[in-house]
């Protein structure tokens, strides 16, 4: 088991994480063992107190706990243990595997199961090559010239110790496992396989040794060591497919987990140093340069850049940032240079709890499921009453001088062709490659049930702010006064003072002008009216930007054609800015929030699906019409307090609906709760939100369609995967059991039964594989 | 029908009855879970099957489940409690733990990947 070093944040570092103390220091918990009186406690803290770097150390008799803070330049944690077990007492150190951290690449366990995969692959080349030599061996009796030659007991002993190995060597597991169920008085898969080669090789033992006796009761001593050679042979070949195919399902998992850096360039005691990944700390100082990969989440302290986030949100563009944004591990550093302060690392990082819910939906079951589980807890008993019951059968009305070999070789048939590994993995398999994928998406489903749940969609509610509109203010229009000299200039003069206010609808000014390519002016004696606006000296003039009553409390009158103007856009819900220079009224700005680009695109894929979109929110019935109208949206409701949105969710659900609600995950919990299955959107902060089922990583509705037809196609595959295994095992089952011999005169040999198998489980994982192809 | 027909008939009947009697009133192992520290803990040996295969814990009371799985058998490698959503992989002749808090009483499947073997938590 490889773990991570332990640092104060990384799992298994105590039960209780660790607080974040004074700069620069640490706190870790250690649980102390050992500790009888209070003296103990003494001994304890001093000896930890005295160490170079603990600042402070409070030991608990009652927890058995001490809680030390530390200055992780100085000590660490094993050297705080060291000092402890020094003193005479042990630090109960919480088994490694307990918690491993999501992203803790566990290379033994790969190793291992490479180890068992070639093993694996040695007994079936092993089988192969001795079914290879038995079969012809087994066929010589089609020549009678040559059979007069070969003495036939000699025959059936070669052929016995040439399949002794294929049984005792390459078929060992499945003797085993079988008897090792029988123990728990449970059978699986490998029971049928132990107890049908089982039989096969045991009648032709005896037909070997004491060909007299069946000769003696009007029976040939046939042998089928050829079938149960072929069959562990084939069942083999099933596994090593299976196994391979096995695991690609969880590969788009293991490549998130790869994404983490590995290590990481941080600023210590003044210089670069490059340390592994599991050293950094919360606190440090990272560089990261162009084409690294940014090692762990942080803020950006300096610098700006485009960073690639494809790879957490499955947004393509990259992302521009600059010092106070956010910055993830994993995620891609592409043009400029920047430092960052790490604020998280482990488990705690955006891509850790990616994984951590990826995993965790991996680990769910699926409600279509339950049939299948159902029927596999009884499967294999009611196979082996089925197996006897065809013997019986076989035997009472075959003819006198075959039906023994025929209730045998039938008797085999049914319970190698069973097969309850298609039905095991029929869903699970599936569901792990869509899980994958959406992560892969940025579309994170945080269950196989939400997955589910989302193809019965067949209402999607919207809230408009932050999902269809980009939730923050955006200039849509500029009026200048008729007359002014130059719009041009009086854009620059305003955006100078809104430059240096920190308000949201001043940076949609700056914005607009930055996008009309306005000269940057530096405006002079700033000052801000709380509420109202800003004024400032530009190129000598006066320049004041704000609400209305900014303007009337410095006597500004507007002119008629500006106040027409403004009336106009208050009509069409926009906020206004009004603007003056030297005290006379020269422009305007509707502020308004704004559609994004993908939005409509998005809600034609929705509607085009069969599924009704419907949109809401608090704004007026005018502003709620016109931003429908812009999208494609049919039906709104609009003036929505947030209090009601869980009820418009009841609403739709009471017309029959079955209702998808997008919203932001924060505001919406309720709605998304309330409803069939809840999509938060974009939030990028907490990806494990506790309300939605599922949570889409990149802000724009795309996430949606991409969400809904992934569990689609997902669903299809089940049902694909699920009435194949069915069918198979009913179909496949009365066949070997020779229920079409009185009609057609068929019986399926049990070797065929052993191909069709191996190959049933495989077409099972092969189907759920294709998902990952899949366009969504 | 001859004699071994019959013979055959009665044994088939004995058989089915005993598979019948053998798997589907197999006794179960049932087990209680051991407090230490707070956690509520239960070794399982995992052996073509889970001994003990019912598991008794408190509501509310984390619990810790150590699985040593004490074969390479391939059915076994995977443990799924999907209550939990817990699907985990347990390596061979190695003690894997799982930690989990119960919030509600009930019963609590856990199985292998294929759901073949499986066992029971009960959270009382």
């Amino acid at each position: 088991m490889n773990t991570l070093p332990i640092t104060p944040s990384a799992p298994g570092s105590g039960p209780v994480p660790p607080l974040a103390a004074g700069p620069g220091t640490q706190t870790a918990t250690l649980d102390i063992e050992g500790m009888t009186c209070a003296s103990c406690v003494n001994v304890v803290e001093r000896a930890l107190s005295r160490t170079p770097g603990v600042q402070r150390a409070t030991v608990n008799l009652a927890t058995e706990k001490a809680t030390v803070e530390f200055e992780p330049a100085l000590t660490s944690r094993a050297g705080l243990r060291a000092v402890v077990e020094q003193a005479g007492y042990t630090v109960h150190e919480p088994a490694a595997q307990a918690q491993p951290s999501p992203l803790a690449s566990d290379e033994e366990l790969a190793q291992r199961k490479a180890d068992a995969y070639a093993r694996l692959k040695r007994r079936f080349q092993v089988a192969v090559v001795l079914a290879v030599v038995i079969m012809p061996l087994s066929m010589l009796m089609l020549w009678p010239a040559l059979m007069s030659h070969i003495s036939m007991p000699v025959l059936n002993y070669v052929l016995l110790l040439l399949t002794l190995p294929v049984l005792l060597y390459s078929g060992r597991e499945f003797y085993v496992s079988a008897w090792n169920s029988l123990r728990h008085r449970t059978a699986s898969m490998d029971t049928l396989i132990a107890v049908g080669t089982g039989a096969a090789f045991l009648y032709s033992v005896a037909a070997t040794v004491a060909p007299r006796f069946f000769m003696a009761r009007g029976l040939m001593p046939d042998v089928y060591y050829d079938t149960t050679a072929t069959i562990i042979a084939l069942i083999l070949l099933g596994k090593v497919l299976e196994s391979r195919a096995k695991l690609k399902t969880s590969a788009a998992i293991k490549a998130l987990m790869g994404l983490q850096a590995k290590t990481a360039r941080v600023m210590r005691g003044g210089q670069e140093v490059d340390i592994p990944i599991e050293q950094v700390l919360p606190g440090d100082e990272v560089l990261v340069r162009p084409g690294e990969k940014v090692a762990t989440d942080g803020v950006m302290i300096s610098g700006h850049s485009a960073l690639d986030e494809s790879m957490l949100t499955g947004e393509s563009l990259p992302v521009e940032k600059t010092a106070g944004d956010a910055v993830f591990g994993a995620t891609l550093n592409k043009t400029g240079a920047f430092r960052f302060r790490v604020t998280k690392v482990g488990a705690e990082t955006m891509l850790a709890q990616i994984v951590k819910l990826v995993e965790e939906a991996q680990g769910s079951r699926a409600p279509i499921q339950r049939l299948a589980d159902k029927v596999s807890a009884v499967f294999v008993p009611v196979v082996i009453i089925l197996a006897i019951i065809t013997f019986v059968a076989w035997f009472n009305l075959a003819e006198p001088g075959h039906r023994l070999p025929l209730a045998l070789v039938n008797f085999v048939a049914v319970l190698i062709i069973a097969c309850p590994c298609a039905l095991g993995l029929a869903t699970p398999t599936a569901i792990m490659v869509g899980t994958g994928k959406g992560a892969e998406k940025g579309v994170l489903i945080r269950n196989a049930e939400a997955l589910e749940k989302a193809h019965e969609v067949d209402t999607v509610l919207l809230d408009k702010t932050g999902t269809i509109t980009r939730g923050e203010p955006a200039v849509t229009d500029f009026v200048p006064a008729a007359g002014a000299s130059d719009p041009g200039l009086v854009l620059q003069q305003l955006a100078a003072v809104e430059r240096q206010s920190e308000h949201p609808l001043a940076e949609a000014v700056v914005q607009y002008a930055g996008q009309q390519g306005a000269e940057i002016l530096s405006a002079t004696g700033f000052r801000a009216h709380e509420g109202r606006g800003a004024e400032a000296m530009v190129d000598g003039q006066a320049v004041l930007i704000g609400n209305r009553r900014l303007l009337t409390e410095n006597n500004i009158q507007l002119t008629p054609e500006l106040e027409q103007a403004a009336a106009q856009l208050l009509d069409q819900a926009k906020t206004v800015l009004y603007a003056a220079l030297n005290g006379q009224a020269v422009a305007l700005f509707g502020v308004a929030d704004t559609v994004r680009d993908s939005s409509a695109q998005a809600i034609r894929r929705l509607q085009s699906a069969g599924i009704e979109v419907v949109m809401m929110t608090g704004d007026n019935q005018q502003t709620a019409a016109k931003v429908a109208g812009q999208v494609g949206i049919r039906r709104f409701y609009a003036e929505v307090l947030p209090q009601d949105k869980a009820g418009k969710v009841k609403e739709l659900q009471a017309e029959g609906r079955t209702v998808a609600m997008v919203g932001d995950g924060i505001n919406d919990a309720p709605a998304l709760a309330q409803a069939d299955i809840g999509l938060a959107i974009g939030s990028g902060a907490d990806v494990a939100m506790e309300a939605a089922g599922i949570t889409l990583m990149r802000s724009d509705l795309q996430g949606v369609v991409t969400a809904i037809e992934l569990s689609r196609k997902t669903m299809r595959t089940i049902r694909q995967n699920l009435f194949f295994a069915f069918i198979y095992n009913t179909l496949g089952i009365p066949v070997a059991a020779g229920l079409l011999y009185p009609v057609t005169g068929w019986l399926l040999s049990p070797m065929l039964a052993a191909a069709a198998m191996a190959l049933s489980s495989v077409s099972v994982l092969t189907n759920s594989l294709r998902l990952r192809a899949a366009r969504v | 029908m001859d004699a071994s027909q019959i013979l055959v008939t009665l044994a088939g009947s004995g058989l089915i009855g005993f598979v019948v009697w053998f798997f589907f009133f197999a006794p179960h192992q049932r087990v209680a879970a051991a407090t230490s520290g707070g956690m509520q803990q239960v070794d399982i040996r995992v052996k073509g099957g889970y001994s003990p295969d019912v598991i008794e814990v408190e509501r509310g009371q984390p619990v810790q489940l150590h699985f040593y799985r004490d074969e390479d058998n391939s059915c076994s490698e995977e443990l799924l409690l999907p209550d939990f959503n817990i699907r985990r992989e347990l390596p061979p002749f190695q003690t894997t733990t799982i930690e989990l808090l119960p919030r509600q009483a009930g019963t609590y499947e856990f199985s292998c990947g294929m759901h073949m073997l499986r066992g029971r938590l009960v959270v009382n």
